[in-house]
């Protein structure tokens, strides 16, 4: 069975034959581009149901690629880069990338990353309940409920937890989460978000030190991980 | 405003001073063509030159002399220090203030120009700094990337992972090692030549030979190029370093075989001329524009658009090995159009 066709652009041989071979094995189906242009045409013909995109592309930077695909394509996009500085991955996840994998990265991270992004795009988009192992949001009820029981939460944390729940597996970078919690005159307040993700921590964390559901991207934002 | 007063000022105030007086004379001398305003005119003109030039006490202390000599050679009574009428007390306090003013300003912008000189510099800096720490990051992760990503695939006991996939991947990470290796020896050298101490172990070397067995290893690189090389066969041995004659070809040949499009024809010709080993590695693509020959060999340098890949090490290493040879090697264009590498290399004989 195949679980759904990847795009994968990126200028180095090594890397499409790596990541093809990694990919078909897991029994996903591959397409590669190895130009920004070849990229954009092949992402229009075969519609695939998701793109990994290398950042460093001879004909145009990967950054201009992203936008010009986030102008129609809407599944996930994943980029695979050996740029790490915190100014790339900002930039990519505010152009509308979903993850952003830092070069070399291991082999299981990246398919559960893939498997996440396949995921969260399949779930109908206006389902009103969300349901992980240990817990569930009832977006039209605003209610959480962990192991079963209803969980206490102020406005604020229910909106930043269903906001997290919504894009499950997604960095979402600070500046973002902000503007869609507290709104666009707050995206430089960090204090309150760190103040807040402490909070929810506490409340649905088994161990707020060592977070398993809201994990920290140094530097960038953080992530939901729901756990598979 | 102390910390401008420094020894090496002295000459700026006697500068300062001696054009104010030559100034001043040259209109004592134009006397009957000028009115005492003129003559203001011309030390304003004066003072403001000097501000353009100078620090700001000595262009002050020329703006007080300058009103001094004014009120001593030019207002009635002349030469006293004494004004006469209170018109001329009011022109005479208005000079001084217009003259330090200017004087001061223009100080000023020349101090905020020398600023932004300095940061537009430090900006250029950072930018090269930036562009080689990307080709390096990405020579580097690019080949270690593949090589955990194959052992992962490797290791991972995928029922989905046939035995030719093994192979291929296998054959990755083989290629990716030597990939790897290439640049980290590429970067050893760089700082072998930076720290200066290259002492080349001449000894016999056959020309042929070395050639050979550079450009075995270069197959697959080569294999969409038309590759061949012609070396005389009564070429003599020659005394030159072999490992770092391998580096220098190696690095030409394989920088032939990654910036020209596949179908070029690339050529390496060797011969010995003056007690000179001559080498040239040349091809037909597009060639260097005319007005980057001059820094190719630069350490870091990559021409715009150029082929992702690649550190701007590999020609840098090429000159500091041939002159590490005391030879020279020059960039030219080829007889078939494309990139001409000139190696001339002093070097013993035997035949």
């Amino acid at each position: 069975m195949v679980k759904g066709n990847i795009l994968v652009i990126d200028d180095e041989l090594q890397i499409r034959k790596l990541l093809g071979i990694t990919l078909q094995s897991n029994g996903y189906k591959v397409l590669t581009a190895s130009t920004a242009k070849e990229g954009l045409v092949m992402a229009a013909n075969h519609q695939p149901d998701m793109i990994v995109l290398d950042l460093g592309m001879p004909d145009e930077s990967g950054h201009t690629v992203l936008v010009k695909l986030r102008e129609w394509y809407i599944k996930p996009i994943m980029i695979l880069s050996v740029q790490n500085s915190e100014e790339d991955i900002v930039k990519s996840l505010d152009n509308g990338a979903n993850d952003y994998l830092v070069k070399p990265f291991r082999t299981g991270e990246l398919l559960a990353r893939i498997r996440t992004a396949l995921r969260s795009a399949a779930m109908a988009d206006n389902a009103p309940v969300i349901q992980y192992k240990s817990f569930g949001i009832d977006l039209a009820a605003r209610s959480v409920k962990i192991n079963n029981e209803i969980l206490k939460l102020t406005a604020t944390q229910y909106s930043l937890l269903a906001l997290f729940a919504k894009n499950e597996g997604k960095v979402l970078t600070h500046q973002h989460i902000l503007k869609e919690v507290w709104g666009p005159d707050y995206t430089s307040q960090l204090q309150y978000l760190r103040v807040f993700i402490a909070q929810l921590r506490k409340k649905i964390e088994r161990n707020p030190d060592k977070p398993e559901f809201i994990v920290t991207e140094s530097g960038i934002g953080y992530r939901f991980v729901a756990g598979e | 405003m102390l910390s401008f007063y420094k020894v090496g000022n002295k000459w700026q105030f006697i500068w300062a001073a001696l054009l104010v007086c030559a100034m001043s004379l040259l209109c004592l001398l134009m006397w009957n063509y000028i009115s005492k305003e003129g003559v203001a005119f011309v030390l304003l003109v004066t003072l403001t030159f000097i501000a353009m030039f100078f620090d700001i006490l000595p262009v002050l202390f020329a703006a007080a002399l300058s009103a001094l000599v004014w009120d001593y050679c030019f207002i009635l009574p002349r030469y006293t220090l004494a004004v006469g009428n209170s018109e001329d007390k009011i022109l005479l306090s208005m000079y001084f203030i217009v003259a330090s003013v200017s004087g001061v300003l223009t100080n000023k912008i020349r101090k905020i120009e020398k600023k932004l000189l300095q940061k537009e510099e430090k900006s250029q800096t950072f930018k090269l700094y930036n562009t080689v720490l990307n080709s390096l990051s990405h020579e580097l992760r690019t080949p270690i990337a593949t090589i955990m990503g194959a052992a992962d695939n490797l290791l991972s006991n995928n029922p989905g992972l046939g035995a030719d996939d093994r192979q291929r991947l296998l054959v990755e990470i083989s290629t990716a090692s030597l990939r790897l290796n290439r640049q980290v020896e590429n970067l050893l050298n760089m700082s072998r030549l930076e720290s200066g101490f290259i002492l080349p172990k001449k000894d016999w070397c056959d020309v042929r030979e070395l050639v050979a067995g550079v450009v075995a290893p270069l197959h697959e690189l080569l294999e969409n190029h038309f590759f061949n090389f012609e070396i005389p066969e009564n070429l003599p041995l020659v005394k030159v370093d072999y490992g770092l004659m391998e580096q220098v070809v190696y690095n030409l040949v394989q920088n032939a075989a990654v910036h020209n499009p596949s179908g070029c024809c690339i050529n390496i010709r060797a011969d010995y001329v003056d007690n000179n080993l001559v080498l040239v590695v040349d091809d037909n693509g597009k060639g260097f524009p005319e007005q980057e020959t001059a820094r190719v060999f630069e350490k870091f340098y990559r021409l715009e658009n150029a082929a992702t890949g690649g550190t701007g090490l590999g020609l840098s290493i090429v000159k500091g090995f041939t002159e590490a040879h005391n030879g020279t090697v020059s960039l030219g264009r080829g007889a078939n159009g494309g990139a001409a590498f000139t190696l001339k290399i002093p070097a013993e004989k035997w035949y």
